[in-house]
């Protein structure tokens, strides 16, 4: 099913409206008055089209999502979004606003399974966010901590997955990629390029870069592309400014996520870093050492 | 019972951590003296007690990467009504954890044997010497873990505000500005 069909049915939700009520529920109340659903309790208007999430951020309230900007057609993957719209689990993001719907968002029961899915989002990858050139300017993180999220909870995996450095300006860190999509969407819809994409499924769902060597040197990629500057968490960084601006001043440093609706990426400039080669020298007695134990062994 | 018998019984110790978080607790300065008001001191860095007794919370700076880290962890758990994760490495592994997809004989032999100034370095091995786990693990994949406090190192006022909640007898909450995983 191609996602991008729903998404164009403005008029959608017209049909299930007879069975609903008086109402065009797609946008305008036959009474005229501007169509309305219930957030929380609150009232929020919309028009047309418009995907629950969409009217929600225009009347500025905060509904947590990763895999979602403002500026892409939705991808409806992350699920951080969901909400109960008139009972039933949706994506925000995808869901299209109808007049007179009662939506939950802000609830323990939602909130506890927005943290599970952070919380596998954070094992399957390998975030150390001490070290992390996004620590304070990422989504994932500063999500994790709009839900409370204290712990990983689960068993983590620590998935080796190599980084990328072949770009002269650009480094690609995947043991941070949520796969959200949104550089694929950037780097096809937007750049025209086609410089990302995911492969696999399940569990094995990783991101390659389009290239024979699948190496981001041997693609058109450039800092110039929408898709350097879409990713939420760290994977696809600007060489040489990482710590610019120090861990703690940075953006959801300074307020939450759910207070700052559009966050930017933080430029500046650094000197390059000297690069020094690693030594390897002969073997040694490794060979002759007991085996190591692992955590269930001891 | 006087108030002073009434005092709550805390552990700490650092397992694979860096004792940064440590430092952090004692960055709560002079509130160390009302927390002395309300709690004694096990087994813990600060008094040099080398084995934990019956405590009513116990806090565990750094994961586990090697056998010992896990027996101390385990005692601490057998012991203690609470224990808290304290900051990045308890928490999620942290720095030593990055070390997880590197086989440990390799690692091993860069840092003792290959690296620059070392000639005819060899690896440590006497029976002394707690085995490396073959993996860097966060505690609560080991034993069940009350509370947490994340951060590299959390922050004074974090630490304090989860050792007040609980003193409180409050669900220790951390809001914005004190839950932090850099
Ligand atoms: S991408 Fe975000 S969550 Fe992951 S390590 Fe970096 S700051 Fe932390
Ligand atoms: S690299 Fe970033 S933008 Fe691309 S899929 Fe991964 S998390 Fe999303
Ligand atoms: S933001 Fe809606 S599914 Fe990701």
């Amino acid at each position: 099913m191609n996602k991008d069909v729903t998404f164009a049915l403005s008029s959608a939700g017209v049909g299930e409206s007879v069975a609903r009520g008086q109402l065009d529920r797609g946008g305008v109340a036959m009474n005229n008055k501007p169509a309305t659903f219930t957030l929380d309790g609150k009232t929020i208007p919309f028009s047309a089209g418009q995907t629950l999430i969409q009217a929600a951020m225009a009347a500025g309230v905060y509904i947590p999502h990763l895999c979602y900007n403002p500026e892409f057609k939705p991808h409806g993957s992350c699920k951080l979004c969901t909400v109960k719209a008139d009972g039933r689990h949706t994506s925000s993001c995808t869901h299209q606003a109808q007049d007179g719907m009662v939506v939950e968002s802000d609830t323990k029961e939602i909130n506890d399974e927005r943290r599970a899915l952070l919380q596998m989002l954070f094992v399957e990858g390998n975030h150390f966010c001490p070290s992390c050139e996004k620590s304070g300017n990422c989504q994932l993180q500063a999500t994790a901590y709009e839900i409370g999220m204290m712990s990983p909870h689960f068993d983590h995996f620590f998935p080796d997955r190599p980084l990328d450095a072949s770009h002269p300006d650009y480094l690609l860190d995947f043991n941070r990629c949520i796969l959200c999509s949104l550089c694929v969407r950037a780097s096809r819809d937007v750049d025209g390029k086609n410089v990302f994409a995911l492969s696999g499924r399940g569990i094995k769902s990783h991101l390659i870069v389009n290239a024979k060597s699948g190496r981001l040197a041997d693609t058109g990629f450039s800092g110039e592309d929408k898709a350097a500057h879409v990713c939420p968490v760290g994977v696809i960084l600007k060489k040489r400014v990482g710590f610019a601006v120090p861990i703690g001043s940075r953006s959801f440093d300074e307020q939450p996520i759910s207070a700052t609706p559009h966050p930017g990426p933080a430029a500046a400039t650094l000197p390059p870093h000297p690069q020094g080669a690693c030594p390897v020298g002969p073997r040694s007695n490794a060979a002759t050492l007991p085996p190591h134990p692992t955590v269930k062994d001891v | 019972m006087n108030a002073e018998t009434k005092k709550l019984r805390v552990a700490t110790t650092s397992l694979a951590g860096c004792f940064g978080c440590h430092i952090s607790f004692l960055d709560i300065d002079e509130r160390l003296l009302d927390l002395v008001q309300l709690v004694e001191f096990d087994r813990s860095p600060l008094t040099d007690i080398k084995t934990c007794g019956p405590c009513d919370i116990g806090i565990i700076e750094g994961g586990l990467c090697n056998a010992e880290n896990v027996h101390v962890l385990r005692e601490f758990r057998a012991n203690c009504k609470i224990l808290i994760a304290l900051g990045a490495c308890a928490v999620n592994g942290g720095l030593p954890a990055q070390r997880n997809h590197l086989s440990l004989s390799a690692i091993l032999e860069e840092v003792y044997h290959a690296q620059h100034g070392l000639v005819d370095g060899f690896i440590p091995n006497d029976p002394e010497l707690p085995l490396p786990l073959d993996k860097v693990h966060p505690i609560h994949e080991v034993v069940k873990v009350d509370y947490f406090i994340p951060g590299c190192p959390p922050s004074a006022d974090a630490i304090w505000k989860v050792l007040t909640d609980l003193l409180a007898g409050k669900e220790p909450e951390l809001g914005h500005g004190l839950i932090h995983y850099d």
